[in-house]
This record gives C-alpha cells, structure tokens and sequence, in this order.
C-alpha cells in the first residue's frame, strides 16, 4: 500500500503542533513564575520581613471582609446538601446517617473548596487588580528605584494573610454549614441526637486537619497566582482588567485540581472502619 | 556615571544603539531627542529597571548591566529617580509617599523620619500637603512630591525624566529652578531627559542629543544649537538661544 504524503497535507498538523509548543511553553512559564515567587516571598516571611501593619491590612481584606460572604454560601450550601442527603437517606430508613455524611462532606470537601472559590473570586481579583495597576502606573517601578522588593512589599503580606486566613475562614463557614445541614435535616424528620451523633462517629481529625490542610494550600494559590497575574499585567486598563479575570479563572481552576490530588493523598488508601 | 556602547532591543526593535554617554560627578547633564527616541528608556536602564543586550552601565565605578534584582538594590539606594507621572503611591499620602524609603529600610525612629519628610517637603514647597492624598494634587505638586520622595534618600545621582512635560509655563520655571538649586546645595550628579529645549536651557551644564538610538551630538546648548547635523538642527530652529544660568 503507497501512502501519498503531500506538502500542504503538513500545515495545519503543524500548526498544531505549534499551538500545542506555545501553550506548553507558557504553562512552563507560568509555573516557574508563581514557584519562584512563592520561594521569594517565603524567603522573605521566613527571614521576618513582613511589615506587620501589611499583614494586618491583608488579613482584614482576605478574611474578615470575606467572613460574612463565605458564612452564607456554606449556610445555604449545608442546607442545600443536608435537603438531599436527608430525603434520600430518610426514605432508605437509614436517617441516622445523616448527620455524619454531611459534615464529612462538608469539613473535607464543601467548606475548603466553596471558601478558597469565594475568596479566589473575591480577594484574588483584588490583590492582581492592585498590583496590576500599581504596574501600569509605574509604581512596582518606583517601588524598585526606592531599593524596595516588590516581592517583599506586595507578594510576602498577601502570601503570609491567605495561609494564616483561608484555614481560620473555612473553619468559621463550615460550623456556618453545618448549622444549615443541621436545620433542613431536623425539618426532613432526623432527630437533633442522630444528627449530631452520627456527626461525632462519622468525623475524624483527619477529616478535619486534611481539610484544613488543603485550604493552606489553596490560600498559596490564590496569593501567588493573583500576584504574579497583576506583577504580568499589559499596559492599559484592558491589560488590568484582564490579569484580574486571568488570576480568578487559574486560580479556581488550580484549587480545584489541587482538591482531587490532596484529598487522594489524604484519604487513599480506602480501609473499612 | 558612565554609559558605555549600551544596545538595546525589544522584540526585534533597536532602541539604543552603541550608545555612549559620560555624565561628571555633580553636573547637570540633558539628554534631548524627540518623542519615542530612547530617553526615557536610558533612565531606566541605569536604574537597573530592565537590562540592556549588551553594553555596559558604571555607576560610581561600579559596572551594574548584568546584576541581579538583589544586588541592584545598594547601587539604587545612591541614586533617585522622578518618574513623569511621578509614579506616587496612590493609597498613601503625601508624607507616607515621602518616608516610603526610610521607613522601608528601617534605618530611623518614626521622629526622624518625620523631621526629614518635612525638611524635604519644605525643601519642594509643598508644606502643609502632609496628608493629602495624590489625587488630590495637580501635576505639578505630583511632580514635586516625587522630587521630595527621591531626595529624602539623600541619593548622590538624580534622574529625572521630563521634569516638565504637561506643567504650565511657571509651574515649570519653579521645576527648574528646584532641579538646579538641589544640585548647587546638594552637590548631585544629575541627568534630565526632556524634549524642551526651552525647560533644559534653564538648567542643562552640557546636552546630549539622542537620535535614532545613538548621541548624535553632544556639547553646551549654544554649541549644539549651531551643529549642523539635520536632525539636531531642526530640534533647535525654533530656540533664541535664552537660558537662566
């Protein structure tokens, strides 16, 4: 069998090739610029030079200004995921599951992830809309003239505020959550004492600190993909406008990729209790 | 400050080419050209701002083209840069603008650094703007808090980019006169990039001429105004040969 293999039978094969090479360069790019940031900015934390009036401010913008937003969503959330698992498991007799299934689900799932979504959505936009306009206006530049890191000034607060914030938000929005499960269960006909105790029988401290343990990691990705999408900003307001939708975007898109790899390192092997 | 066989290209684009410049200790040199012509990139490479292909930067005898953004950091703490736009911090007022470097580094009590930001800001006639946000100011007080926030470093070298551009007429005699009266009380070395043949006689000792990427012509302002390279030529046909000094 001859196969004819003509010329311009190549381009649009290559053309794919070339658009494949260019995203994978710059996903390689966008990797090494976030790890290094986040090397730099540690360097800087571990060696105590953040300005505590910096982290302060950043604390108060990352966790008590996303405190009241965070609480709601994971109420209705534990009240949407309580109304489900209640109907389904009531209906089955098994009612005195209920409890345990929903603040499992809720400590290692629910609360980590809707809290680092909300506050990616909230505080991340904020932080690359900053330093993206600090960029565009020359500022990170005046910041460099004055013998100032960037890194040190902008990058270490914001960094430093997500770790110490993002575990102590979640925790508050998952009690928030639970409370909410607790009410529609209590309305689908499971009683206080099957909730609760099943609750205790179900929840581990693996459960809990596993899930504590990723919202550090999603408060890294946040601070660090906000601040090196603003630090990457092109000229204008468009380019402003467009590092903040970017970082939101990767950021969610990150967190929720990291949730299915840290809670397989966390829960697998699977063994019965 | 010495600027030696400087290139410089982005994106396949030659902004400087073989560039070479000298600038004495205590002058006030100018670097004149037209819009788009390589001025203000030439500040910033010798603030280590971005680096050029090849070349060389000295720097108070020191050779900084290839450093890090680590070691660039002492070299920066000689010198003082004031942006055209300023370059304020906009969250911060004008007397936390000012103290920004001193209280970065942390080498003075709060009291000192108060002392020093009023000095400065007296020094710029901008008294009483203390608490004043940027945008509260017009042009030309941005323009003069940047003086005072790069001056309270106490630099030995002062870059100014178009100190004057979109100032009106007295707002830009009074720049000029703060530019060469820190020079003669403070004894820097300075370089100002500009267009303004009229704004840069009121101050310049020697003037560089920049033309597609290269010092085409370099003298004082008289000697140049007489040069017969074209392109210098034509930036001085409208120029009476006034200056203040």
């Amino acid at each position: 069998m001859q196969i004819r293999f003509e010329v311009g039978d190549a381009a649009p094969l290559r053309n794919f090739a070339v658009q494949v090479g260019r995203l994978a360069e710059a996903a390689l790019a966008f990797v090494g610029d976030v790890f290094s940031l986040g090397l730099e900015a540690v360097g800087f934390i571990a060696r105590g030079g953040l300005r505590p009036r910096l982290l302060v401010q950043q604390m108060a913008v990352i966790g008590a200004d996303s405190l009241l937003l965070c609480a709601l969503i994971l109420f209705f959330s534990g009240m949407v995921l309580g109304l489900n698992t209640a109907k389904e498991l009531v209906s089955f007799g098994a009612g005195s599951y209920v409890g345990g299934m929903v603040v499992v689900t809720i400590v290692r799932e629910l609360g980590p992830t809707l809290s680092g979504i909300l506050v990616a959505a909230r505080a991340g936009s904020a932080m690359a809309a900053e330093t993206g306009s600090m960029v565009v206006t020359e500022q990170v530049d005046a910041l460099r003239a004055l013998a100032v890191s960037p890194v040190r000034y902008l990058v270490a607060p914001r960094l430093a505020a997500s770790l110490i914030m993002l575990p102590l938000l979640t925790l508050i929005a998952e009690v928030f959550g639970t409370v909410g499960a607790y009410v529609v269960s209590l309305q689908a006909g499971v009683s206080p004492n099957q909730f609760l105790h099943s609750a205790d029988v179900f929840l581990t401290g693996r459960d809990l600190f596993g899930g504590l343990g990723k919202t550090v990691v999603f408060g890294a990705i946040i601070a660090l993909v906000g601040c090196r999408q603003g630090l990457r900003a092109a000229p204008g307001a468009v380019g402003v406008g467009r590092a903040t939708t970017s970082a939101v975007v990767t950021s969610i898109v990150l967190i929720l990729i990291a949730d299915y790899f840290l809670s397989a390192a966390i829960l697998l092997p699977v063994t019965p209790r | 400050m010495w600027l030696e066989s400087l290139f410089y290209q982005v994106r396949g684009h030659t902004i400087l080419q073989d560039l070479n410049l000298e600038v004495q200790p205590g002058e006030i040199l100018a670097v004149m050209g037209r819009s788009g012509s390589g001025k203000t990139t030439i500040l910033r490479l010798i603030m280590g701002l971005i680096r050029p292909t090849s070349g060389k930067i000295w720097i108070d005898g020191e050779e900084i083209s290839r450093r890090s953004e680590h070691e660039l950091m002492p070299v920066r703490a000689k010198m003082g840069l004031v942006f055209q736009n300023a370059a304020l911090f906009d969250s911060l007022t004008v007397a936390e603008n000012v103290a920004f470097g001193l209280r970065e580094r942390g080498q003075a009590e709060e009291e000192e650094i108060s002392a020093e930001v009023g000095e400065k800001l007296a020094l710029v006639g901008m008294e009483g703007t203390e608490e004043l946000l940027p945008a509260e100011l017009s042009g030309g007080m941005r323009k003069r808090v940047g003086v005072a926030r790069a001056l309270v470093m106490q630099p030995r070298i002062m870059l100014y980019d178009e100190p004057t551009a979109g100032l009106d007429p007295p707002t830009a005699a009074s720049i000029n006169e703060l530019i060469v009266s820190l020079r003669d009380r403070l004894g820097v070395t300075t370089l100002v990039v500009s267009h303004d043949v009229h704004a840069l006689a009121q101050v310049a000792d020697r003037a560089a001429m920049l033309e597609e990427g290269k010092i085409v012509a370099a003298g004082s302002l008289s000697e140049l105004s007489q040069s017969d390279v074209p392109g210098v030529k034509q930036f001085f046909l409208f120029w009476k040969g006034e200056t203040g000094r």
